[in-house]
């Protein structure tokens, strides 16, 4: 391996880094607002990605359909609540079940041209799903066991796959770049999209600082994610930090997949291996910590794309097995129970 | 008709259609045999353990792969060209079987001291590697596979038939059932279903959570690995994709559809998810005319109905339906008379004797002083009794003197023995017995059955005895000190009662008794007389008064003054972490400090 390669590798493994940060990102935020370890989490990457591929080749994302019938069974349940003597959240139900729907809708149906437009299409096409399956399917549990959540996680991601498969079918696709310029750098070829990329990833990074630094309602998401009895106390009531947690993990998860669709050919099943590398991001962060998350994340990104030079074959193999070590560490840190819940 | 006749009647009704059923019947209960093997050991982990793993798949892959390489690998048969060819499948169970318990061990080892949800996480990428390992090794045919295995021979029979192997298969499942249900009806068994309702209290009673965690989670893969070597030696050709994450989550769905906490729900699940299984092949894609594996989006979606609706599974569903239509009784468990056994038992220490030490004790968190320099320390045949205002630092040192947590600064000493940085299970071996201010009890569990688990650390028998039946006569022992201390703390009437059914101030007794099992030198009681009434006040007023008498040493923690000035001999008051009274009732009782903190105003 001559520096050339190694450089090369390196920046690959950077541009993945920020994917698997951005994942990680959502999956500890969503863990820490709402217990849910959210495994579906990559489902949305490829949704997004196979979306706008639909979109680039002029006809019209089939999970509109998925969209819809997620809205309608929301709104059914809600009625169900509402008949029952419930409190119902009408105004939101109608913001993610009606108002987001019906905009993805309709800007879908007039087969935008420019790629900003279509980018727009994709994103209030997917993230209105976060809350929508939230609240379908985790919500009803919201008391429940980490263990039994986690399992709903692991059946809603079959279910999602699976339902990515009927409607994608089984090839994969790619997206135009957004950014078509490389660059020569010292002789090292910088592609425009991986600078996309990496900026996009910047950008999106800061815009969660700032929203949970200076916003009330990023303020409320980290209160209810430290004592979740105590923000409730204080008036943050528990399904709209659902709700937006799950919001911000789908659009997080959107935006991942318009970002590497023109990068990687992306599958119905794509999205669970970026995921689960998000995972193992995540964990080095303990599941808690986002900055130790991101370091996560840069490790799995360069781990993978020096092994996909060295041992390919096995490149799975050594990126998921890093989380042994990982939890050795950690557990070497614990010396008395941990009581659980 | 009791339960266990319907079993019978299940094995039999098998055993006698065998020969009639339809070669493809057979094939399908096979798998169905071969399934619930592994979704048993799921239900261990997933019901009764609080754990849970998506990666059994793999450790079915390894038990077919050990044996497939075994009795395919050139390798192998020039190492094992001394024994007959037909033992070669025995040896490839036994590889099986060893690696697969090193593999599950250290999985265990890494993940179950953290959090509950590292063991899945872990176990999701362990499956997802093994998958890529198997595939991409040429010694192990990569991904297209290992094919031409032999059948397995038994006493000189071939088992090459399904119609063979089935009994087999459905032998092994049936053993292991007797097996776990037997453990799961012991001591070992009171322990395992300790560690699902928090392992703090398992660990105040002596239990090894991490170990005993350990120890499921291996049995579990073991359960897998056996079902991989009998599912290589039927289908005589074994390939990656049957050990794929996919299908692990599939073993999952089977024992929590089923019933998660039943072992026969195992069984059932792993019907119906099989059954079920055939059919959406069938009809799925010809609904949606399109190929692929539709049915994970109908068990996705059944498995969420089933989670929100029917949080036990169908099995118990099933079971109460069964029990009103043939009125049966429960197989009602009667206890044996003690034998011969002895439990193991303590010497108290003397009367007056320091039994539990606390010097200059201090708590720091961040920058909050919990509990700053507190003596304390509690003697042999005395009540002392630890009060203080809200917020004063009592619920933190009660903490500290039973080692569920660390002080920053001072010693803990129990028996004279420096406990700095050990468990709270070491604390319970040493004669600490204690209660919870918050009622921590197994709930659906009998009084008698809760109060046993207390006696933990005064049994040996462990694993292997409990499975085979060989603790009779400890278990005995054990159940009739449960019953000992149920009937002195006047709790008889309600031995076989569950524990959630009582009233607070009665699960707050049943915590005592749980802790008398155990045979203490030390009680530590937090809040025991929260939730009683007037006359129950006095019957506990007057058991801790007779245990004072035999000796035991008893700190009481207690908000309730008439009941602490009545009962202690010595009291020592905390406000704000700190010691401001200490001495009989009437000096602090008089004591200028304790009046301010109390009613407030300056000195």
């Amino acid at each position: 391996m001559d520096v050339q390669i190694a450089l090369m590798l390196a920046q690959d493994g950077i541009v993945n880094g920020a994917i698997y940060a951005l994942m990680a990102f959502a999956l500890v935020l969503v863990f820490s607002v709402t217990r849910v370890i959210f495994i579906p989490q990559g489902e949305f990457v490829a949704y997004a990605a196979l979306a706008m591929a639909a979109l680039q080749t002029g006809k019209l994302p089939p999970i509109l359909w998925l969209l819809g019938v997620l809205a309608v069974l929301t709104l059914v349940v809600e009625a169900v609540r509402h008949a029952r003597g419930l409190e119902v959240d009408w105004r939101s139900t109608l913001v993610w079940a009606v108002l987001l729907p019906a905009l993805a809708a309709g800007l879908l149906a007039m087969k935008p041209e420019h790629m900003l437009l279509q980018v727009l299409a994709v994103l209030l096409l997917v993230t209105p799903m976060g809350p929508l399956v939230y609240r379908l399917a985790y919500r009803p549990l919201a008391d429940a066991t980490v263990l039994i959540l986690l399992i709903v996680s692991v059946a809603l991601h079959l279910a999602l796959v699976g339902l990515g498969l009927y409607f994608f079918g089984a090839e994969g696709s790619r997206t135009a770049p957004f950014l078509d310029t490389r660059w020569d750098i010292g002789g090292l070829m910088v592609s425009g999209q991986s600078v996309v990329i990496v900026g996009a990833t910047v950008v999106l990074v800061l815009a969660m600082y700032f929203f949970f630094e200076r916003t009330i309602i990023g303020k409320a998401l980290r209160a209810t994610a430290i004592n979740r009895v105590g923000a409730r106390l204080m008036g943050i009531p528990t399904a709209l930090s659902g709700d937006l947690s799950f919001a911000l993990a789908a659009l997080i998860g959107a935006v991942s997949g318009l970002l590497i669709a023109p990068v990687t050919t992306i599958y119905y099943d794509t999205g669970f291996l970026i995921g689960l590398k998000g995972f193992v991001a995540a964990i080095v962060g303990g599941m808690h910590s986002y900055p130790l998350a991101l370091a996560g994340a840069v490790l799995v990104g360069q781990l993978e794309s020096f092994s996909s030079f060295w041992a390919s074959a096995f490149k799975e193999v050594i990126v998921f097995t890093m989380i042994i070590p990982v939890l050795w560490w950690r557990s070497l840190n614990t010396h008395h129970v941990e009581d659980e819940e | 008709m009791k339960p266990r006749h319907l079993v019978i009647a299940f094995i039999v009704a098998l055993a006698a259609a065998w020969g009639l059923l339809s070669p493809f019947t057979i094939t399908l209960l096979c798998y169905i045999g071969l399934y619930a093997l592994v979704a048993i050991g799921l239900v261990l982990l997933t019901g009764v353990g609080g754990m849970t793993s998506f990666g059994q798949a793999a450790f079915v892959g390894l038990g077919a792969y050990a044996t497939a390489w075994i009795c395919s690998s050139p390798e192998a048969a020039s190492w094992l060209g001394f024994l007959p060819k037909g033992l070669y499948p025995w040896v490839g169970l036994l590889l099986g079987l060893v690696v697969t318990a090193l593999i599950a061990w250290g999985l265990g080892a890494i993940t179950l001291r953290l959090s509950g949800h590292y063991l899945p996480l872990g176990t999701i990428a362990w499956g997802l590697s093994l998958y890529y390992i198997f595939g991409n090794m040429p010694a192990l045919g990569g991904f297209t596979g290992i094919g031409g295995l032999p059948p397995l021979e038994l006493f000189g029979f071939s088992l090459a038939t399904p119609q063979a192997l089935g009994p087999v298969i459905w032998a092994v499942l049936l053993l292991a059932i007797w097996a776990l249900d037997n453990l799961l009806d012991s001591r070992e068994g009171r322990a395992i279903r300790a560690l699902k309702s928090g392992r703090l209290m398992a660990e105040s009673m002596g239990v090894d959570t991490s170990r005993q965690r350990i120890k499921l989670f291996v049995v579990a893969a073991l359960l897998a690995a056996v079902s991989g070597w009998l599912y290589a030696h039927m289908q005589r050709f074994i390939n990656p994709t049957p050990f794929n994450l996919n299908i692990g989550i599939e073993y999952l769905f089977m024992a929590v559809v089923g019933g998660a906490g039943h072992l026969w729900g195992a069984v059932l699940g792993a019907t119906l998810i099989t059954l079920l299984k055939e059919e959406l092949q069938d009809w799925l894609p010809q609904l949606l005319g399109a190929s692929g594996n539709f049915e994970v989006i109908v068990f996705g979606l059944l498995m969420l109905l089933v989670l929100q609706r029917a949080a036990d599974g169908l099995w118990p569903l099933l079971a109460g339906f069964t029990r009103r239509v043939l009125k049966m009784s429960p197989d009602k468990r009667t206890l044996a008379p003690a034998g011969e056994v002895r439990l193991d038992h303590h010497a108290l220490p003397p009367k007056g004797e320091q039994v539990l030490q606390a010097q200059k004790v201090t708590k720091r968190f961040a920058g909050l002083v919990a509990n700053n320099e507190v003596d304390m320390d509690v003697r042999a045949g005395e009540v002392h009794a630890l009060i203080g205002p809200n917020g004063a630092g009592k619920s933190t040192f009660f903490n500290m003197i039973s080692g569920v947590d660390d002080p920053t600064e001072g010693q803990v000493r129990l028996k004279t023995r420096d406990m700095k940085g050990k468990p709270s299970r070491a604390f319970a071996a040493l004669g600490l017995g204690r209660t919870f201010q918050h009622v921590r009890l197994l709930g659906e569990r009998s009084v008698l059955d809760n109060v046993a688990l207390g006696a933990h650390q005064r049994g040996h028998k462990g694993w292997v005895a409990s499975m085979l039946r060989l603790d009779r006569a400890e278990e005995a022992a054990v159940l009739a000190e449960a019953m000992r201390q149920i009937e002195r703390c006047g709790l008889g009437a309600v031995a076989d009662t569950p524990a959630a059914s009582l009233p607070l101030g009665q699960q707050r007794i049943v915590e005592i008794a749980r802790a008398l099992a155990g045979q203490p030198a030390v009680l530590l009681l937090d809040e025991p007389a929260a939730g009683l009434r007037h006359l129950e006040k006095q019957h506990l007023a007057e058991l801790l008064g007779q245990l004072r008498e035999e000796g035991l040493a008893i700190l009481v923690v207690e908000h309730d003054m008439e009941f602490v000035m009545n009962l202690a001999d010595r009291i020592t008051v905390l406000e704000f972490g700190t010691v401001i009274a200490h001495g009989s009732p009437t000096e602090v009782q008089a004591n200028p400090r304790v009046i301010a903190a109390y009613l407030g105003g300056d000195l």
